[in-house]
């Protein structure tokens, strides 16, 4: 799953990631597109709250592993 | 409408503006000249400069005033680089420093320790940072976004501690050089530098001694005032506010999907910093406001570069969402329990 949230300020992308994620199977990733300078550590941050798996980045695209 | 920013700054102290009110009509002759009202001012002077050395733990001739805490530690930095530059320049600091140290560290070779989830630096990290040609270690006494006292170092060079948050509200601890700032303690606008006597320092500025310009004589007799004054009500206002901040930390931490960031028990008395997430910064700031709390937010929707906070991101916590409540002793019970009980609406009807 890609979820494009470029041009969206912080916190748009994590609710959107939020929103998104039930429907994500666990295992399965899911790729965030987002230019916000919050971005990264917004959404490493969320993985740790919420026990899920923040993969890395490749330029503006965040992976995110649902891990539960 | 309740002040809930004292980390930003604070209305003076009622004894330091009473200080100041007659300082205006007392000291207002430059203390450098040699008539009468200038030795009036000059002894004016060298009484405040007394009380602050004797509140701060060192001499008189260590102390140094500047316009304000950001150029004190602009200062430290430049200076230390410019007395030690046959040893080096490289210089060790913790990545949740002032931007102040930042910027001025970044001017030359420098190291940037990391720091643990609740805004701790790595003690081990930071002593392996410290190389033969390092010149100077920074390391603030006490963050002034999550309020997380940090550990003690003991490294093989000068030390220069921030204790802007930390002065009149903290044991201090043991520094080589020490900034500060007088607005933050309940004084007016003015910064100060201590360098101890050994450590090599000189002003990176063409005046002799110091920083350039001449002294604000009123504020300087008025921040004298306020230093003494808080450090005499320090210890019954660090029992009075920590359980305070202690209601607030378990008022926050009950919302769902909000983290209390920093330190729960080494942290500063009157200071906490929480994460809402899903909702942006800018908006709590309005929504607390218009509740009659004034609170400050390291997310990057109210900073002036729209970055995130440098201190936020190093810990790795949420940057989004991002209030800190900062206490003083123009708060009550009666204020923080009315911001606990606001607070969950708030956060409620933000996240709508």
């Amino acid at each position: 799953m890609i979820l494009d949230c470029l041009g969206q300020k912080c916190p748009l992308p994590i609710i959107e990631l939020a929103r998104a994620f039930p429907s994500v199977a666990v295992g399965e990733t899911v790729t965030v597109l987002a230019d916000d300078p919050a971005a990264e550590p917004d959404l490493k941050a969320w993985c740790r709250l919420r026990g899920q798996s923040y993969e890395g980045r490749s330029g503006d695209a965040f992976l995110i592993r649902r891990l539960t | 409408m309740v002040s809930f920013d004292a980390a930003s700054g604070l209305p003076l102290h009622p004894l330091a503006r009473e200080a100041w009110l007659a300082a205006l009509d007392d000291g207002w002759a430059d203390p450098a000249r040699l008539y009468g009202s200038a030795r009036r001012a000059r002894q004016l002077l060298d009484g405040a400069l007394a009380s602050m050395a004797a509140q701060l733990g060192c001499r008189v001739d260590e102390l140094h005033l500047s316009p304000n805490g950001t150029q004190a530690l602009y200062g430290a930095v430049r200076g230390v680089r410019a007395a030690r530059a046959r040893v080096g320049s490289h210089v060790v600091h913790s990545a949740i420093e002032h931007s102040a140290v930042l910027h001025a560290c970044g001017e030359g070779p420098a190291t940037s320790v990391p720091v643990d989830l609740l805004g701790r630096v790595s003690l081990d990290a930071f002593e392996a940072a410290v190389q033969p040609d390092t010149v100077l270690a920074c390391l603030i006494a006490a963050s002034h976004e999550v309020g997380t006292v940090q550990p003690r170092v003991e490294v093989p060079v000068p030390v220069l501690v921030d204790a802007a948050q930390a002065i009149g509200r903290t044991p201090l601890p043991s520094w080589d050089l020490l900034a500060g700032s007088a607005r933050k303690w309940g004084g007016p606008s003015l910064g100060l530098l201590a360098v101890r006597t050994g450590v090599r320092w000189v002003s990176p500025w063409p005046e002799e001694g110091g920083f350039p310009g001449s002294l604000d004589l009123p504020a300087v007799l008025a921040a004298a005032v306020a230093l003494e004054a808080v450090s005499l009500e320090r210890v019954a206002e660090d029992a009075r506010l920590r359980p305070l901040v202690g209601r607030i930390r378990a008022a926050a931490g009950a919302i769902e999907d909000v983290e209390v960031v920093g330190d729960p028990d080494e942290r500063l008395p009157h200071l906490v910093t929480f994460s809402v997430l899903y909702v942006d910064g800018e908006s709590l700031v309005m929504a607390l406001d218009a509740e009659g709390f004034e609170v400050s937010s390291g997310s990057s929707c109210t900073s002036s570069v729209l970055e995130p906070s440098h201190v936020l991101v190093a810990m790795g916590v949420s940057t989004h969402g991002s209030v800190r409540v900062s206490l003083s002793r123009w708060v009550t019970e009666d204020d923080v329990d009315r911001f606990c009980q606001v607070l969950p609406q708030v956060v409620a009807r933000l996240r709508g």
